[in-house]
Order: structure tokens, then sequence, then C-alpha cells
């Protein structure tokens, strides 16, 4: 037996200009660099057909890469496959289940796939900490679409790995279930697994996350701690609801670049906040006041991981989108 | 502490892909058990009692012993193929494959499971036919090792081909058409319920280009010491077979063709 425990912060995952052109032509990756830490979870947003299943799965084996390679815990997925996936777990999109098998019986199998000793035990901890404890010994066939997502986090947990992979885990899932597997995953890193997900769900993103990556069009246009993102590329607006309609802006507001609404009774700026805390809303007031423009209300928001995303994917496939750290 | 394989065999997943596969044949132990049962009693009525009452002797055995080896062998062909590429056609069609693929196996262990499997499950049927013949007829096996060789090596040899159909097949129909449309027939015309001493001397020497004829004439020869071709031939036959299919599945995983794109 050889023991691997990558070091917390240590390169567990590096993927080095792999690229995956599948039969019919379709580029699905183009030359993507990665490297993830041990310890951290990664969220990877992409709209559907972006290529972020396909990545996932060229690292676990089930897609043969093209070109570039992947390293895991510094081993090679092709020649070492065996100590890489015995490191790595997969939770797949799809509820792929064995109808007429149980749920203790489907998970001891999965451990044995991955060449690790029958450890009931291990089975049960597993099972308990997913709440799947009191339908062990149930078909899955009988078992609900959260249950069953549940079950594949167990298969996927049955080898104890350091690296688990969830594509899409919370989709099809209720609200109360989605924040119960947060709260799995939380579990998880504080054991010092990696994980990378993917998601549709940016507030998922937003909540469990430590770096997101963008990719869109087979790139990773972006990959970036999360509060650094959302400081950089977020958006924070002041809305000035008027007492009076007005029916153009004042000259002396200019500068500040405000826009005015159709029927002229809101006033919208648009900020950005720097480091040290500085911004002009001091001066826009100021000059509102000097030009006699009174308002009933107000009230400050700032983008959302959703906005800076999708302003991100709709950019065009230049490779211009900022920040990318390709 | 995490321990993981070092490159050593990983007999812990072909164990695991064994038990799971068994435990599906026990799932349906019925259809399993009582299934073949049941057909080589109904062949033995058809066959043996009615038909044979008509045909007295074949090459100096009783019809009804002559065309045991016949059964075991429509049994051990159809079984391990179907066994076999179920196996690895079903994973696939509901997408479970995924956690084999992505599993620290090799090729080698894969097979063992699944083919291990499929083999065992032939074996054990070809074992009860015999048993249930032993109540229809008196048997006389004058080769037993040499009978369970030609079992074993048949057996395996098959479920490794239906190993490959279950690969190969993107749908069920394509799944069943192999052994419906070529398998049994080739059993039927391999004579394994006449001797093709009986045919004309055109269909006698047609006879010899099927492989299942070698098989079949193989298999009695160990119980009756008749034969149609020289059972080194049949042995010989078999085994290359069982290096063509391990050859094809070699590839198969090598190249990821229908597991991998």
């Amino acid at each position: 037996m050889t023991i691997i425990e990558p070091e917390v912060g240590s390169t567990i995952l590096s993927v080095q200009q792999l690229s995956k052109v599948y039969a019919g032509g379709f580029e699905a990756l183009k030359s993507v660099n990665l490297d993830i830490k041990a310890g951290e979870i990664i969220a990877l947003l992409g709209p559907n057909g972006a290529g972020k299943t396909t990545l996932i799965s060229t690292i676990c084996g089930l897609v043969q890469p093209s070109s570039g390679r992947v390293l895991v815990a510094g081993h090679d997925i092709t020649t070492d496959y065996r100590i890489t996936r015995s490191l790595i777990g997969l939770v797949p999109q799809e509820l792929t289940t064995d109808s007429f098998e149980t749920v203790w019986n489907t998970v001891s199998f999965s451990r044995g796939l991955f060449g690790r000793a029958p450890d009931p035990a291990h089975i049960e901890r597993v099972l308990r900490s997913l709440s799947l404890w009191d339908k062990k010994d149930n078909m899955l066939r009988t078992l609900s679409g959260g249950m069953k997502r549940r079950v594949l986090i167990a298969k996927a947990l049955s080898h104890e790995p350091r690296i688990l992979f969830l594509d899409e885990p919370t989709a099809g899932v209720d609200v109360s279930l989605r924040r119960d597997m947060w709260a799995i995953v939380s579990d998880l890193r504080a054991n010092g697994v990696t994980i990378i997900l993917t998601t549709h769900y940016i507030e998922e993103a937003e909540e469990i996350a430590d770096r997101i990556g963008v990719i869109n069009h087979g790139e990773l246009i972006l990959v970036e701690e999360k509060r650094a993102l959302m400081a950089k590329l977020g958006k924070k607006q002041l809305e000035l609801e008027l007492f009076e309609p007005l029916e153009g802006l004042p000259t002396s507001l200019a500068p500040f670049g405000l826009e005015l609404s159709a029927n002229g009774l809101k006033l919208i700026y648009t900020f950005e906040t720097t480091e040290s805390g500085e911004n002009n809303i001091s001066s826009v007031l100021e000059a509102l006041r000097e030009a006699g423009i009174t308002f009933k209300d107000l009230h400050t928001s700032q983008s959302s991981l959703e906005e800076i995303f999708v302003g991100l994917v709709n950019q065009p496939a230049d490779g211009s989108a900022r920040g990318a750290t390709k | 502490m995490s321990k993981v394989m070092s490159r050593v065999m990983n007999y812990y997943a072909v164990l695991a892909i064994y038990k799971f596969e068994m435990a599906r044949m026990r799932r349906t132990l019925l259809q399993s058990i009582v299934t073949p049962v049941l057909t080589t009693s109904l062949y033995f009525i058809v066959f043996g009692a009615a038909i044979g009452s008509r045909i007295q002797e074949v090459g100096g055995v009783g019809y009804g012993a002559f065309i045991v080896p016949g059964l075991i062998m429509l049994s051990l062909l159809t079984n391990s193929i179907s066994n076999a590429s179920f196996g690895i056609y079903f994973p696939k069609f509901s997408g479970t494959v995924y956690e084999v693929l992505s599993a620290p196996v090799s090729t080698l262990e894969v097979v063992l499971g699944y083919v291990g499997a499929a083999a065992t499950k032939a074996i054990i049927l070809g074992l009860i036919i015999l048993v249930t013949a032993g109540f229809f007829i008196e048997l006389r096996i004058a080769h037993p090792i040499i009978m369970l060789l030609f079992i074993v090596l048949t057996a395996l040899s098959f479920s490794l081909f239906g190993f490959i159909l279950g690969i190969w097949a993107d749908n069920f129909e394509k799944l069943s058409i192999v052994p419906a449309l070529i398998i049994t027939p080739l059993v039927f015309l391999g004579g394994s319920f006449y001797s093709t001493d009986m045919l004309p001397p055109v269909w006698q020497s047609i006879s010899l280009m099927n492989p299942v004829l070698y098989l079949v004439s193989g298999l009695r020869w160990s119980f009756y010491e008749i034969s149609e071709v020289n059972v080194w031939v049949s042995l010989v036959g078999v085994s290359l077979f069982l290096l063509v299919c391990l050859g094809v599945v070699y590839a198969i995983f090598r190249t990821g063709y229908r597991l991998r794109p």
C-alpha cells in the first residue's frame, strides 16, 4: 500500500494544456490550464455545453484527452491511473443507480471497486452522515430523487477520496436538501477533502466555493477567488427616487455619469469602491443638493455572482474576458 | 491517512464486480435455474422420448444420451453470451458504467469480474442440465476432466465474446440478434441433435465450416468417445477463439471503443 496524504495548500490537481476534440470534430476543451490546491472548494460555472462535464470526465478517466496532461497529487492520470483514480470520487450529473440493489450493497460495491478492503464501520459513518442509515436495506428504485443523489455521494465517498467531483450535485434537489448538501460539503472540506463542483446555481457557488472558475466554449475564461472576483467585477449602484420628475440631467451632474429613468423619477449612479473604501457618493449627493434636486428614498445594491457570470459568458469568445488567469 | 493502491492487482475490484454480477443471478434464481431444468426436460420429452423412440442408436449411443452434450453446449453458448453481454450492456444503458470506467481497474480486472461471473453462471447451468439429464437417461462420462475442460473453455471464450457483443451493442435489438440469429442456428446445425453422418456428403462438408460442430463433437467425445472431428482440433480451436476474444477486449479498452469517447 502506498500512502498519499496531500498537504493542505499544496497543488493536488494540475490540469495542463488540456484539450478535447470529440470524434465529430467538436472542440469541447481548448487548452485548459488549472491548478487546484488541496482542501479548497472550487466551483466551475458555465452554460450548458461549455465543457464543464468534459473537463471533469477527462480528469476522472471517462473521456480520453486529445492533448495535454493532468496530474493528481503529482501523478499522471494516464500512466498512474491506479493511484490517481483511487484518490478521486465522482458524483455524476445523472441519477444513475442500479435499481435492484440495496443502498448498503451499492455503496459497499463502490468501495471494493476502488480497491479498498471492506470496512462496514466506514460505510456506516458515510450513510449516517448522509441521513441514509435508515434506508440502508432499501432498494434504490424505491428512493426519491434526492435520496438517490445522496446515495451517489455515498458511493463516491465510500473509498475515502481526497478529491471529490460533484457534477451539478443539487440539480433537481429541493431547497432544504440543497442546504443539507452544502453542509455536507462543508464537513468534507473540514476533513481536508478538495471539492470541485459544477453548478448552474450561482447562489451555490456564492455560498460554498473558495474560488470560481468560468468555462465557456471549452475555454476556462476566468479563475478567481470568489471575494476578489466579486470585488473586482461586481458593480455597485445607488438609486435615488425623486419627488419631482426631471426632464433632463443638469450639466453639473454630468461628471458622475448618472442615468435618468424614462419617467424622470429615478436617478441611478453606478460606482466602484476602491480597496480603501473611497467613492464619490458624497460628491454626488452634494451636487444634487446644489442643483436643488430632492429625493424621497434611496438604496444601494451590489451585482450578484449571477450577474457577473452572465456578463462574462456573454462576452465574445476571443479571450478578452477581464481577469482571465489562464 | 488515506491509503491507496500501489501498482498491484486490484483484487477487491475483481471480487466486487464478480459478486455484483453473481447477485443478479441470485435475484433471478427461479428464472435462472427452473428455466434450464424445464427446457432440458422438454427436450428430453420431445427429442429423447418422442423422436428418440424411432431412432435406436447413433454411433452406438442411445439417442437420449447422444443429445446430452449438444444440450449442454446449447445452454453454455447462449447463457455465456447473454450473461456477459447483458452484464456490460446494462451499465452502459443505465449509465452506471461511469463507476467502472473511473475506477482504478485494469482491463484484465474488469474482464475477470464480468466474464468470470458470466462463465460461472453458464457453467452452473450446464451442470444443472447434466444433472437433469441424469434423471432421464443413464449418464456415462468417459473423460470427465476433458469434459470439464471443454465446458470451462467454452464458457469463458463465449462469455468473452458476449462481453464484446455487449460493448458493441448500442440497443437491445443488437444484443439479442447475435444469439438468436447466429448462435442458435449454428448449434442446431452443428450436430447437437444428430450425427453429421446422417447428412448427404455435401452437407457433411458444409457442416465442417460450422465452428459449433467442433465444440459439440469435442464435448461428445469426452462423454462417449465418439466424435466427428479430432478432439484435439476442437480443443485447439476453442482455445484460439478464447485468445482472439481476449485480444479484441484488450484492444477495446486500449482504444476506448464505445466506452470512452
